[in-house]
């Protein structure tokens, strides 16, 4: 069986996150449980961006000097880094700037469709087509899915989430997966892990059922990347998109994952320099993916130094982080629930769940909790972290939100749960 | 912490003039997008420009122990008062929030403002703290009553 970190273990991978160990608030040691906002940076990330740019800069794919060879190489050599770590092709990873952009650039590639940039029908919507996406979503994959509808005509639709904060693909509350993934639906776009309820979503048994009726399937893998092990061929999906920084990486780096015969039939989202393959005054053809995609001067270091972090979670091992990180979830679990005036915003058990932990403290806003907690050195995030349709759907403005990481400590957790103590006191609220 | 002055938690458990009223000139409806806080807030006025005198602010909030508290200060502070006497508190409280802890508050103009000081080295909690005055100088401008500019009442 694969088991949580060592505390020795735990030390080493420590070691790599100087950031871990500064202090805050008046010498307050930091406990960093916001990693799901943006996780730390890898020291051998940073070091690696930092060569690239004294030893080797230069243009990518252009010049026909040395520096500009190892600069190509050194990028071209992170896109192989990254296309290994999900199991797909190299020319099916796309580096973008975030997972954000990541998602327009798919939704765009059905409306600039529409527009008559390519002809192919799966990626044509209008009046009478469908979207489907879910309750849960993120905004960065709700409201550009939003805007297609508009500019398309095409219907949105969204999976609802039960009480327990699981998708309602049984139509407990509305209607269920059945009824809304349909010969009407071409695209459905859901995400692996909710970023608030923590909640696993099942990629596999979603993707089949979409596959059945025709409908493409967009996977927002965030919150998964850098938790557990992905592979995009198993899952059986046709996009994926995640984001350098969440998962120890740096920011200004993206990745869409596209099965390399869809990216093929797609109109480019972004256009410009390096994705032409001819241009005239009149007209210009398109290079083939991924570079048809990566128009203007790319993020080379980021995504580099994405190639870097990476290489680190592969040896550390997904399988360790994973039963790392469910270990600190189910102790987080188990401390929250014996707090009574604490409401857990998603499912209560370590099951087909991470490390993502919203709460709402009864009677006391998040914003108030977040302040206790970071005057003793604790960082969470507080707000609707992105998903207000999902606070909406559990009666509450803002939770509380901790997020697990490879590099927090059982220590920390305890930490947490004792800082969070002082709320009742500070506010007069009954325990 | 200093941050949360008893007067603040005070105001926050038990805010003053809540709830919203009839007999207004103006309603209008902030949201702080980053949180999600919300308030609606309606104001009653009597007369014509700054002389004009505040006879209500009503108002329905949702937010933190800041932003709650602050309603409530505000309400306390500008009912009774004339446009000009609100728009000077609502500037030396903006000021104060936003020195980074170098203003704090004079009680003499802002009355139990001076509670929020602590707020002002928080620059994530400002904004918080300066919705319902947001919502109150924008009620004013469409209320007609008042000199503020469009981008005064935004800011």
């Amino acid at each position: 069986m694969t088991t949580a970190f060592e505390p020795q273990e735990l030390a080493r991978i420590r070691a790599g996150f100087p950031i871990l160990s500064r202090t805050v608030r008046d010498g307050k040691p930091l406990v960093y449980l916001d990693s799901g906002a943006t996780s730390q940076r890898h020291a051998g990330a940073l070091a690696t961006m930092r060569a690239f740019d004294e030893e080797v800069n230069a243009a990518v794919h252009r010049g026909a000097h040395q520096l500009s060879e190892e600069a190509t190489d050194a990028y071209e050599g992170a896109r192989a880094k990254v296309a290994g770590f999900v199991g797909g092709a190299e020319d099916e990873v796309v580096f973008t700037k975030n997972a954000t952009e990541s998602l327009n650039l798919v939704a765009y590639a059905f409306s600039n469709s529409v527009a008559g940039q390519a002809k192919d029908p799966r990626l044509t919507l209008g009046e009478g087509d469908e979207i489907l996406i879910t309750e849960m979503e993120h905004h960065a994959n709700l409201v550009p899915w939003q805007e297609l509808a508009r500019r398309t005509g095409a219907t949105l639709r969204w999976i609802g989430v039960t009480d327990e904060g699981r998708l309602d693909l049984a139509g407990q509350h509305g209607p269920g997966l059945a009824d809304l993934l349909t010969e009407r639906t071409k695209v459905f776009a859901f995400t692996h892990v909710s970023n608030v309820l923590g909640t696993v979503n099942p990629v596999r048994e979603l993707a089949e059922a979409a596959r059945a009726v025709g409908a493409l399937t967009v996977l927002d893998a965030c919150q998964s990347a850098p938790h557990l092990p992905l592979d995009v061929a198993d899952l059986g999906v046709d996009f994926a998109a995640f984001s350098g920084h969440k998962m120890y990486g740096p920011t200004g780096v993206g990745v869409l994952w596209g099965r390399g015969e869809l990216l093929a039939a797609m109109p480019p989202f972004i256009t410009g320099g390096s994705m032409i393959e001819t241009v005239r005054m009149e007209a210009t053809t398109y290079a083939a993916p991924p570079q048809r995609f990566e128009a203007g001067s790319p993020n080379a270091a980021q995504a580099v130094g994405l190639g870097a972090a990476v290489d680190w979670l592969g040896e550390l091992g997904l399988d360790r982080v994973t039963a790392h990180e469910h270990a600190l979830t189910e102790q987080l679990l188990a401390g929250l629930a014996e707090r009574p005036w604490v409401r857990v915003v998603g499912p209560a058990e370590a099951v087909d769940r991470v490390g993502a932990v919203a709460f709402d403290v009864e009677g006391v806003h998040a914003h108030d909790v977040g302040q206790v907690l970071d005057d003793q050195g604790v960082a969470v995030r507080v707000g609707h972290h992105c998903a207000w349709p999902l606070h909406r759907r559990f009666g509450v403005t803002a939770t509380t939100r901790a997020s697990l990481a490879a590099y927090n400590t059982p220590q920390e957790v305890d930490a947490m749960l004792s800082a969070l103590d002082r709320v009742p006191d500070i506010f007069g609220v009954a325990v | 912490m200093d941050l949360y002055q008893e007067l603040i938690l005070e105001h926050s458990k038990r805010p003053h003039h809540a709830g919203l009223r009839d007999g207004f000139d103006a309603e209008v409806h902030h949201v702080n997008p980053t949180c999600g806080d919300e308030v609606t807030l309606r104001v009653h006025v009597d007369g014509e420009g700054d002389d004009a005198v505040i006879r209500d602010v009503s108002y329905d909030a949702l937010g933190c122990s800041i932003s709650m508290a602050s309603a409530s200060v505000l309400a306390d502070e500008v009912i009774g008062h004339t446009v000009a006497e609100a728009l000077t508190t609502h500037e030396a409280m903006r000021a104060m929030l936003t020195s980074k802890g170098a203003d704090p508050g004079d009680e003499d103009v802002i009355g139990d403002g001076v509670a929020f000081a602590g707020v002002s080295k928080y620059p994530a909690r400002v904004k918080c703290a300066l919705l319902g005055w947001m919502a109150f100088t924008d009620a004013l401008h469409q209320a007609g009553v008042t000199s503020v500019s469009k981008e005064e009442a935004a800011r």
